[in-house]
Formats: structure tokens, C-alpha cells, sequence
């Protein structure tokens, strides 16, 4: 990928933040998102919850869906990969996805390598858990990053913990004199160069979102003032009673993510949220998958 | 000088920091009470579906209006000359309406249709323009002035108070656009 179309698809992301990408697997959920004030949407065949209920092996949607999807919003249109699948990109790409997610909730079909992300035109959006994963992911050429959190249980644990972490490890890393950087690049595995950018600018050089287990208006807000620059919300709306009031609720708990009564009066009346599954009674952590 | 710029989503941090940088004072625009005493206003980048809808579930669409018809002076950028635009040739409900002109969104196609460019933008000259899902103008009225065109598709206009750019100035290292907009102001 040439330096130019890395700029325009880290641009890309930078107009998405603020706002607020949603799951959908039909044309119709797409549009409620959209009227509800989606920025982006994902399309999958199945939504996260579904995906851990379901088993088996999760692979990337049908083209055809994909399309419809395209079809039926003016909005960027997202979709997913499996870890190290660059097939399943490639094939993204000829349909002209304006964002692929190389993501863990899919099955990983390389248990070594990411996809060189370098080789598209395509921008691509990765997970991470730290600051390690997320530099390692800027390095094969990814233009965005979302936290992992643990996907498809509506609990926002894993996803905070992510967030605080990374966070937590920039602002060490901006303490440190430049001739502690070649060894803490070491620890982290990551290149020096990128490690530099950190130090100095005291943020990832691109985009950073939270993803996985956000359910409610306040926990979009929580993600926010914990420094998400904006947020996935995958099972969280449509599992839900009443999604179109829900994802409109959680877009504006986002923009104005400090102002408190406004998120009272948003979280009001929001009908039944998703029931969620909490880390210890699930056997599947999707976060450990691509590190 | 105070200059705001509409916060609710989208690429407006990067406005900021050139607004700051050029030592001008700069507001985030996310609630009806943000846009009292601000001396211009600026538009920015992002998905104009979710900022429109915004404006009108937070109660600043009739008072940004009102403003700008007024005389306040806006500079907007891709998402925020959609706003701007009178008519959206799609067909789709258009936003504050302020700008005598008929946009296409999504004008270049997909992500994988975005671009740069140089061109120049009224006086200046060579401007790096960076396309990002970009719309362009396929209509102007007559009292528009067209200030910038890439292969003959019009992509900045100037009517009255009103700025409206199809590219991205906030995206450069480049300030003359925001320095010539804060020189307008004063």
C-alpha cells in the first residue's frame, strides 16, 4: 500500500470518530441503524452472540449479503475477515468494502500470522488488547484499531480492561527517555520507529474505538471517557427489546459521553437490554485468539 | 476571536488544533448553549447522516441556521457542505439548506475511490486536497463563486458568509484555508 492510500484510510477512520459502528446482518437492520445515526455499519452473516451460541466454525458472509447491505446505506459499510484469511479479504476488497475487520470473532484461520495488510488498498480495522497487539497490528499496515473486549456477552469487563491497559502503557511509554524505548520495544515486540511515534505524540498514530460487550448508552459513555475515540456495538442492539430506540440512544450518549443527565434521560425507557453472559461461564475467549 | 466548531461527530479535533495553533480561541459545539457568542462557526468532516440527525435531536439545527442566515461565517468541510447544501441530488432530505447548491454524496464511490489531489482554492494556490468519500457540486446558482475544481467537478464554493470545501484542509499540515477564514472573520 502505497504512503498516500495509508493517509486516506487513516482518514477514513478519523471521520468515523465520535460515533458509533453497529453489527447488522440484514439490509433492514442496516437501515434502522443508519436512521438511528450509525456512522458505519458491520455486515455478518450472524451477530457476535449468535456466533458463540451457534459454535462451529465462523467464517466471513456471503458476498451476496454483503452487497445488500452496500445496497441499502450511504453510510461506510464494514465487514469481517478471519485472522490471516488475506483470501477472505481479497475477496472484500473486490467488492469494494470501505473497511475490512481482521477479527477474532470469526475463526482464526492462521494460528501464526496476520494478514499483511500492507499488500491492500483496502483499509483494515484490527482488535487489540495493549499496546503491543495494537503497534503489531499498525506494523502489518492496519489503519484503525478497536479494543477486543469479549464479544457477543453484552459485559463490558474485558473491553474496559483493554482500554485502561493500552492507555496505561502510552503514558508510561511517554516517561520513558528515548534510550529506554529500544528495550521497551523489545518488551512489547513491536517496531521502534512506531514505538517513537507513541512516545512523542503520547496516542496510537491512528484511530483507537472500543469494541465488544457495550450494551447500554452508559457503557458507550463509560468506553469514551475512559479515551475511546468512539465505538462498535455488535449483539448489543439487536438483541435487544427495542433496538432502533436503543442504538439512537447510545449514538447520542456518545457525542456527549460527560454530560450525565442527558444519559439518564437517554437510558430511560430503553426496554429490555440484551441479557449477556458473564466471562466465567463461557468456555470460548475470543480475545485470546491473534496476538 | 471564538471561533466553534459542531463536535457531535466526526473529524473535529483536527479543526481545533489548527484554530488553537493559528491563536484563535476554539469551542466544541455539542449542545444549544455551545453557540452563544461565537464569532464564526466551522462544519467538519464525517458522516453527515448521523451530524444532521444530531443537530436536530440536540436542538442546534434551527439556531445554526438562523445564524448562518444572519451572517455568521461557516467554513464546512465534506460532511459539513452536505449540511450546508440546499438540495442533495440523490433526492434525499437536505439539511440547514443555507448554500445555493445541489451536491452528489459519495460522489467518487467508496473508500477505495478517495483520493488527493493539488489544486488551487480561490487565491490560493496549490492546495493539497484530500478526498475522503468525498461529494462534489453538480449545481451552483449564479451568485456562488466557484472556488475550486478538480477535473471539472466543482469541490469549493464561496456564497456570502458561507465557505463550503468537498475536501479535507484539516486533514494537512497545511493552514492557509483556516487562515484565510479567520481573516474573514476579523
Amino acid at each position: 500500500m502505497e504512503q498516500t492510500q495509508y493517509e486516506l484510510n487513516k482518514g477514513l477512520a478519523q471521520m468515523l470518530k465520535g460515533g458509533v459502528i453497529m453489527d447488522v446482518t440484514t439490509p433492514e437492520q442496516a437501515r434502522i441503524a443508519q436512521e438511528a445515526g450509525a456512522c458505519a455499519v458491520m455486515a455478518l452473516e450472524r451477530i457476535p452472540a449468535d456466533i458463540r451460541a451457534a459454535g462451529g466454525i465462523s467464517r466471513m458472509s456471503d458476498p451476496k449479503m454483503i452487497k445488500g447491505i452496500q445496497e441499502a446505506v450511504s453510510i461506510p459499510v464494514m465487514a469481517k475477515c478471519r485472522i490471516g484469511h488475506f483470501v477472505e479479504a481479497q475477496v472484500l476488497e473486490a467488492i469494494e468494502i470501505d473497511y475490512i475487520d481482521e477479527s477474532e470473532v470469526l475463526t482464526p484461520a492462521d494460528d501464526i500470522y496476520h494478514i499483511d495488510k500492507t499488500k491492500f488498498k483496502v483499509p483494515f480495522v484490527c482488535g487489540s488488547r495493549d499496546l503491543g497487539e495494537a503497534l503489531r497490528r499498525i506494523a502489518e499496515g492496519a489503519s484503525m484499531i478497536r479494543t477486543k473486549g469479549e464479544p457477543g456477552t453484552g459485559d463490558v469487563v474485558q473491553a474496559v480492561r483493554h482500554i485502561r491497559k493500552i492507555n496505561s502503557q502510552i503514558r508510561k511509554v511517554t516517561t520513558l527517555s528515548e534510550d529506554e524505548l529500544f528495550e521497551e520495544a523489545k518488551t512489547l515486540q513491536v517496531p521502534y520507529d512506531l514505538l517513537l511515534y507513541v512516545h512523542k505524540n503520547g496516542k496510537l498514530p491512528v484511530v483507537n474505538f472500543a469494541a465488544g460487550g457495550v450494551a447500554t448508552p452508559a457503557d458507550a459513555a463509560l468506553m469514551m471517557q475512559l479515551g475511546a475515540e468512539g465505538v462498535f456495538v455488535g449483539s448489543g442492539i439487536f438483541k435487544s427489546g427495542d433496538p432502533a430506540k436503543r442504538a439512537a440512544a447510545i449514538v447520542q450518549a456518545v457525542t456527549n459521553y460527560t454530560d450525565a443527565k442527558l444519559i439518564a434521560e437517554l437510558s430511560e425507557d430503553l426496554g429490555e437490554a440484551m441479557v449477556g453472559i458473564n466471562e466465567n461461564e463461557i468456555k470460548l475467549i475470543m480475545e485470546e485468539r491473534g496476538q | 476571536m471564538k471561533i466553534g466548531v459542531l463536535a457531535v461527530q466526526g473529524a473535529f479535533i483536527e479543526h481545533k488544533k489548527i484554530i488553537e495553533d493559528l491563536g484563535a480561541e476554539c469551542a466544541e459545539i455539542r449542545q444549544k448553549k455551545d453557540l452563544e457568542d461565537i464569532d464564526g462557526i466551522i462544519l467538519p468532516g464525517g458522516e453527515s447522516t448521523v451530524q444532521g440527525k444530531l443537530l436536530r435531536q440536540l436542538d442546534m439545527f434551527d439556531t445554526i441556521r438562523s445564524k448562518i442566515l444572519e451572517g455568521l461565517p461557516v467554513l464546512a468541510t465534506c460532511a459539513g457542505l452536505i449540511l450546508l447544501a440546499k438540495d442533495i441530488d440523490s433526492g434525499e432530505k437536505s439539511h440547514l439548506g443555507t448554500l445555493p447548491v445541489t451536491v452528489r454524496r459519495n460522489a467518487y464511490g467508496r473508500q477505495l475511490g478517495s483520493f488527493k489531489a493539488t489544486g488551487d482554492v480561490g487565491k490560493i494556490a496549490d492546495f493539497p486536497e484530500v478526498f475522503i468519500r468525498a461529494p462534489y457540486i453538480t449545481e451552483t446558482s449564479e451568485d456562488v463563486s466557484v472556488l475550486a475544481t478538480v477535473d471539472s467537478k466543482i469541490v469549493g464554493v464561496r456564497y456570502k458568509n458561507q465557505i463550503g470545501l468537498a475536501f479535507h484542509p484539516e486533514m494537512t499540515q497545511d493552514y492557509r484555508i483556516h487562515e484565510e477564514f479567520l481573516r474573514l472573520i476579523s
